[in-house]
């Protein structure tokens, strides 16, 4: 046969065998840097289906913290924060904000209280361009020291092993905390009577270049008034959503945000340690929220609230969760924007019914 | 062939950005696949990475124009003509369009597009969701496929290089010119 080749003969089978081995080596890299060789790696698809409950997650809705609803409103800066960042959001002024309020559920029909943590995503905008976005929670400590404790959590409290959660509560002793916390503070009836915590720290930078490790909180400035859980349980499966609404109509709700700053040697990278109380504090402004709009059509609908979308000035510190939660959220927001199908818009001005 | 060679402007440029869209991909595939403080510093280096390569692309592609491709040798079989063209239209066409589903993308999910130093992009798209599923979609398979098409390429390059030694890898050899590795065979 002298069928034309492409191939000249010698030599060609071991450089043939050269460029498939060059090929093969290429495609193995890109496979391993994508995790598809390391079933054990910890993506953020992992986390995320973490979250589902056992029937499956509720499609169209963020995959944790999936009851809520927005408010629109401003802070209100005093400048005081202006030794800590540099970042405008703490010069005096009124900046845009917008938010969420919301309940630590992967279900978004949950009774709220069945819901033992509550929790407010926020963003402030400055005439510069900037956005300072946080998801907040009203606990002034985060339950685990790490992201991969977290996704240990998650498990065990999915799993079906009666002594699934004992058995995590003895690894992770920081949980205890937690477990005390739950049982003895008070609810409120009143997403204006909560304190949201950032949980996370951040380094502020100021004019000059000095840097600080910083926690932040949101003082209600609404009274308090605890309340039981079997209290709250008989208000509605939807008092807070119902309650914020008639609130805010009546007034604006105002929170004051303290911000915290770390001594040198405080824990930064471990959100589940709390700072000792005497740390200083510097009160940086007024969030007032001062519009309600139900989830569905409302503006924080299709916002990621993703804790490291931060202004100049502000940036992430040692702690390794919000690079955590930043992919986790990205994966929970890429999901849920393509099942718009399955939680529609319009249909609550449609129906005019109460979300 | 002939030893005609690219230009060194183009040379330069084709080895510059084979090394920023090969770690571009990596970066890519690495930053969604882990939870880790890296996934940070990884996404801020990709977005910059990516509007780099736009912008090389774009220089590229008006080089490309100006002074055009050395030839191809004269005895290539027709179906490898054909696939050398078709698959340098959809590598120019990828690498323009990459970046800007990323910047897309993240402008549909109102995402601010901060690069290194700050420098904060414009949103080019309004905040819609679906139009960000769209946008994600073609981003994520495409960036398959343009690891694919890059295999491809490079699998070609050594054919060329090693089987056929027609000069066609030589023409893009990171080389001096001087060094005419082509006319030796």
């Amino acid at each position: 046969m002298t069928r034309p080749s492409l191939l000249p003969e010698k030599g060609a089978f071991g450089s043939l065998a050269l460029i498939a081995v060059v090929v093969v080596v290429a495609a193995g890299l890109f496979a391993y840097t994508a995790g598809w060789l390391s079933p054990d790696r910890l993506t953020p698809a992992k986390m995320v289906a973490a979250f589902a409950p056992s029937g499956g997650a509720a499609l169209g809705h963020r995959r944790n913290h999936a009851k809520g609803i927005c408010f629109t409103g401003e802070f209100d800066a005093n400048n005081n924060g202006v030794e800590l960042s540099r970042a405008q959001v703490f010069a005096n002024g009124q900046y845009p904000a917008l938010g969420r309020f919301n309940l630590g559920t992967a279900d978004p029909s949950a009774a709220d209280a069945t819901v033992r943590v509550r929790g407010m995503g926020l963003q402030i905008t400055t005439p510069d361009g900037e956005a300072w976005r946080m998801a907040m929670i009203d606990l002034p400590f985060f339950p685990v020291s790490t992201p991969e404790a977290f996704y240990e959590l998650l498990k065990a409290s999915g799993s079906k092993d009666p002594d699934a959660m004992k058995d995590f509560a003895a690894a992770h002793p920081e949980f205890a905390v937690f477990g005390a916390w739950a049982q003895s503070a008070p609810w409120t009836a009143s997403y204006a009577e909560e304190r949201f915590s950032s949980i996370d720290s951040f380094t502020f930078s100021n004019g000059s270049g000095a840097e600080h490790v910083v926690r932040w909180s949101l003082l209600p400035q609404a009274q308090v008034v605890p309340i039981t859980q079997s209290e709250l349980a008989k208000l509605g499966p939807d008092h807070l959503a119902q309650e914020i609404a008639e609130r805010v109509a009546k007034a604006p709700q105002r929170w004051t945000m303290a911000v915290t700053v770390a001594d040198p040697g405080d824990q930064t990278s471990d959100p589940s340690k709390a700072w000792p109380a005497d740390r200083r504090s510097v009160t940086v402004g007024t969030l007032i929220v001062q519009r309600i709009e139900p989830e569905r059509d409302g503006p924080c609908r299709d916002i990621n609230f993703d804790p490291t979308v931060l202004p100049n000035g502000i940036r992430v510190s040692d702690d390794p969760f919000p690079a955590a939660r930043s992919a986790a959220y990205a994966r929970s927001y890429n999901l849920r924007t393509a099942e718009v199908r399955d939680y529609p818009y319009h249909l609550a001005t449609a129906t005019g019914a109460q979300q | 062939m002939n030893g005609a060679r690219f230009t060194a402007v183009q040379r330069l440029l084709h080895w510059v950005m084979a090394i920023c869209i090969l770690s571009m991909l990596f970066i890519g595939v690495g930053f969604a696949s882990t939870i880790t403080p890296k996934y940070l510093p990884l996404v801020a280096t990709h977005k910059t990475l990516g509007i780099a390569i736009l912008v090389l692309a774009l220089i590229r592609l008006g080089v490309r124009i100006r002074s055009g491709t050395p030839p191809l040798p004269a005895d290539l079989p027709e179906p490898m003509r054909l696939a050398a063209h078709l698959s340098h239209y959809a590598l120019y066409a990828l690498m323009i369009a990459m970046p800007l589903l990323g910047w897309g993308m993240l402008s549909a999910a109102d995402y601010p597009v901060v690069l290194f130093g700050g420098i904060r992009l414009p949103q080019i798209l309004p905040l819609n969701a679906t139009l960000h599923t769209l946008l994600w979609d073609a981003h994520f398979y495409l960036a398959f496929a343009f690891y694919a098409l890059i295999l491809l390429h490079i699998a070609a390059a050594l054919f060329h290089a090693l089987v056929r030694r027609d000069g066609v890898f030589e023409s893009m050899a990171p080389t001096p010119s001087h060094a005419k590795v082509a006319a030796a065979e």
